[in-house]
């Protein structure tokens, strides 16, 4: 079997702070780290092929020092590791950076499965898994918690839904985006750590994939973002109660009452 | 699909609307949604229209004209039982290259994350996910879509202006549904699934209907909500009681269901679900964007916290500064006395 992660360097926005003044967020200092969801991906990967065989490759697009994510992965498991990383390649939206990664894909060449997480936390869209199906013209399996079976070629995975889940079962090739319920990712070794450090790593450029110009970076993305801003200000300035709790309590029931909601 | 032209342009109108099935069951942030582009069509004087496709669903489509809808297009076939991406983005696909509608909203919901970004590829087009608002750019009329990005700490606004239809996902409960009008009536369209449509399919074995994997919280009147400041478990033993008392679910922040005190399935705010109650009882729960924008379209929000000045008690309707391991006892006690 070969298998393919994709993976992404995100910022670590639970650090994120608003610079008041500008009411932009804070870069310096924020640390980057690898999308918390693919951390599951690469782990079933590494679990599929130890119990099939065959080789996990982790691909990912980004700029150079995105490297370290792929390094990340290596010393988690995966056989091999590439970067998609060029000028020409930035300011890619969901729809250019599937794209990319399909290209990438398919330039490995017979890929059965390709598993992604389910959404980065940077930009929390979700897109670029069914993106990256849609590009290959592949099945695909979304929030995916658990890998049932693997079999002839087929995969039968749990798919979480809003109600429950439901089992589904799809030949290769095939991508699945998966949620962190699917397994318990392992630490890794210090002397795979030390090995993922000597790795050497290819760099890809569009040319390499055979991308289309015209359909990466800024200028192939269909969405573009025109403004930022804080986000909303606050409705109202709240009625505070104060005093002991018995009068706290006597308060609010009385506001309540007064206002029909109990 | 790429617009070169202006004539090109004009070739795109109507707000399209997929609805929304769980098992075969139109789903309310279907009227939502319909909801939204109502407001959006109206200023482009044009007309709002449901794309409709399940099992066995033509019966339910009625429902979409008191809600706003003008047209709905069904597309009834037992292959369209449970959800099969490949076949739905196909069917969709084909459906927005015959009619040419200029924007098509989705539910960001399983299903329509998954659908979404499958016919925005297919069909070449921009795809904004988890739109907080939508509005019409008066001088050109492009959709500019509004959503939080960084973790909630920023909104940005996107905008597609050389690519037709316009797509966005919008989440449960983020937008509001019309007061249903019983006497507004529209027309129905048939369409059919294709064999062009079957390139790829997928074997649905089984569903499963559980309450574990979500607690649906939007279901209820109020919800009494927790964080960090509940300290443990036992501090969520509390808020059932309570809520148990006020007929109202159990909501928690992230920090609380990090800690293990209360299963995700409780989460309220951006990486949990959208609520939009009448009440709102946050306790112990500081505030921060990331909660703020799962709960603040709420109708009445309480919050009772020892530090005064959280981001919560500045947005609270009514703000109680204490205790809440004191506090919440004496209210239930004293709603005892009703
Ligand atoms: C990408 C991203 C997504 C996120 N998504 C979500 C999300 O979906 N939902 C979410 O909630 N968060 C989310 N967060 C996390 C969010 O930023 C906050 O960290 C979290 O909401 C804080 O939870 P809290 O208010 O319970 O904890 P804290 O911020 O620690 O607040 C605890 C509050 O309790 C009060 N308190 C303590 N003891 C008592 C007492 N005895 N009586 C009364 N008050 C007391 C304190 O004064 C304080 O205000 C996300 C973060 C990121 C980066
Ligand atoms: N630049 C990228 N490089 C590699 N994989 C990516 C990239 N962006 C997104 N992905 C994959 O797609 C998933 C969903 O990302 P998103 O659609 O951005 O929320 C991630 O969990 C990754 O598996």
């Amino acid at each position: 079997m070969k298998i393919v992660v994709c993976i992404k360097q995100v910022p670590a926005t639970n650090e994120a702070k608003i610079d008041p003044e500008t009411k932009r967020i804070i870069r310096e200092g924020l640390n980057s780290i690898l999308n918390p969801f693919d951390t599951y991906a690469i782990e079933e990967g590494v679990r599929i092929r130890e119990k099939f065989g065959g080789e996990v490759i982790a691909i990912s697009m980004g700029p150079e020092k995105a490297i370290e994510v792929l390094r990340e992965a290596l010393s988690l498991g995966v056989d091999k590791a590439i970067l998609l990383s060029d000028k020409e390649f930035a300011g890619s939206d969901t729809w250019a950076t599937s794209y990319a990664l399909a290209k990438a894909i398919e330039k490995i060449g017979d890929v059965d499965l390709v598993i992604c997480g389910k959404q980065a936390i940077d930009g929390d869209t979700a897109q670029v898994g069914p993106g990256i199906a849609a590009h290959l013209g592949w099945v695909q399996a979304t929030y995916v918690m658990k890998v049932e079976d693997i079999q002839d070629g087929s995969i039968k995975v749990r798919r979480m839904r809003e109600d429950g889940y439901d089992i589904c079962e799809m030949n290769f090739p095939a991508v699945i985006t998966v949620l962190k319920d699917i397994n318990t990712p392992r630490i890794p070794s210090l002397k795979r750590r030390l090995a993922a450090r000597q790795a050497q790593i290819p760099v890809w450029k569009p040319a390499d994939i055979g991308a289309d110009t015209d359909k990466i970076g800024l200028d192939g993305s269909p969405t573009r973002v025109v403004k930022t801003a804080p986000p909303p200000a606050k409705k109202n300035v709240a009625k505070r109660i104060e005093g002991t709790p018995k009068e706290c309590a006597e308060a609010l029931v009385r506001e309540l009452r007064m206002r029909s909601i109990i | 699909m790429i617009l070169t032209s202006v004539t090109d342009r004009s070739k795109y109108s109507n707000v399209w609307v997929v609805a929304e099935f769980l098992s075969d069951k139109i789903q309310p942030v279907t009227y939502e949604l319909v909801g939204a582009a109502r407001k959006l069509a109206d200023k482009r004087s044009s007309k709002v229209w449901v794309v409709a496709m399940g099992s066995g669903i033509s019966q339910q489509v009625g429902s979409l004209f008191a809600y706003g809808a003008d047209k709905v297009i069904v597309v009834d076939d037992s292959r369209l039982s449970g959800f099969i991406d490949e076949l739905e983005a196909d069917v969709l696909a084909r459906l927005i290259g015959k009619y040419n509608p200029e924007i098509v909203l989705y539910a960001a919901t399983a299903r329509g994350r998954a659908l979404a970004p499958r016919v925005a590829v297919i069909t070449n087009c921009g795809l904004t996910a988890d739109c907080t608002g939508l509005d019409i750019d008066p001088e050109n009329g492009d959709l500019l879509q509004t959503r939080p990005a960084f973790g909630g700490n920023i909104m940005a606004t996107i905008r597609s202006s050389n690519h037709r239809p316009q797509m966005a996902t919008v989440r449960p409960r983020v937008m509001r549904a019309l007061e249903p009008d019983p006497d507004r009536t529209g027309e129905v369209i048939h369409e059919t699934v294709e064999m062009s449509d079957m390139l790829k399919i997928k074997r649905i074995i089984d569903v499963f209907h559980s309450d574990e994997t979500t607690v649906n919280l939007g279901d209820a009147e109020i919800i009494i909500s927790g964080g960090r400041g509940m300290k443990g478990p036992e501090g969520f033993e509390l808020l059932r009681k309570f809520a148990a008392k006020v007929g109202g679910a159990v909501g928690a922040s992230r920090a609380a269901v990090d800690a293990g005190w209360i299963p995700y399935s409780h989460q309220v705010g951006q990486t949990g679900q959208t609520v939009q109650t009448k009440v709102y009882i946050a306790c112990g729960i500081s505030g921060q964007i990331q909660h703020l924008v799962g709960m603040q379209s709420c109708d009445f929000i309480i919050a009772i916290d020892k530090n005064p000045d959280t981001p919560m008690m500045q947005l609270a309707d009514i703000a109680i500064v204490g205790d809440v391991f004191e506090i919440i006892p004496e209210i239930m006690n004293e709603l005892s006395k009703m």
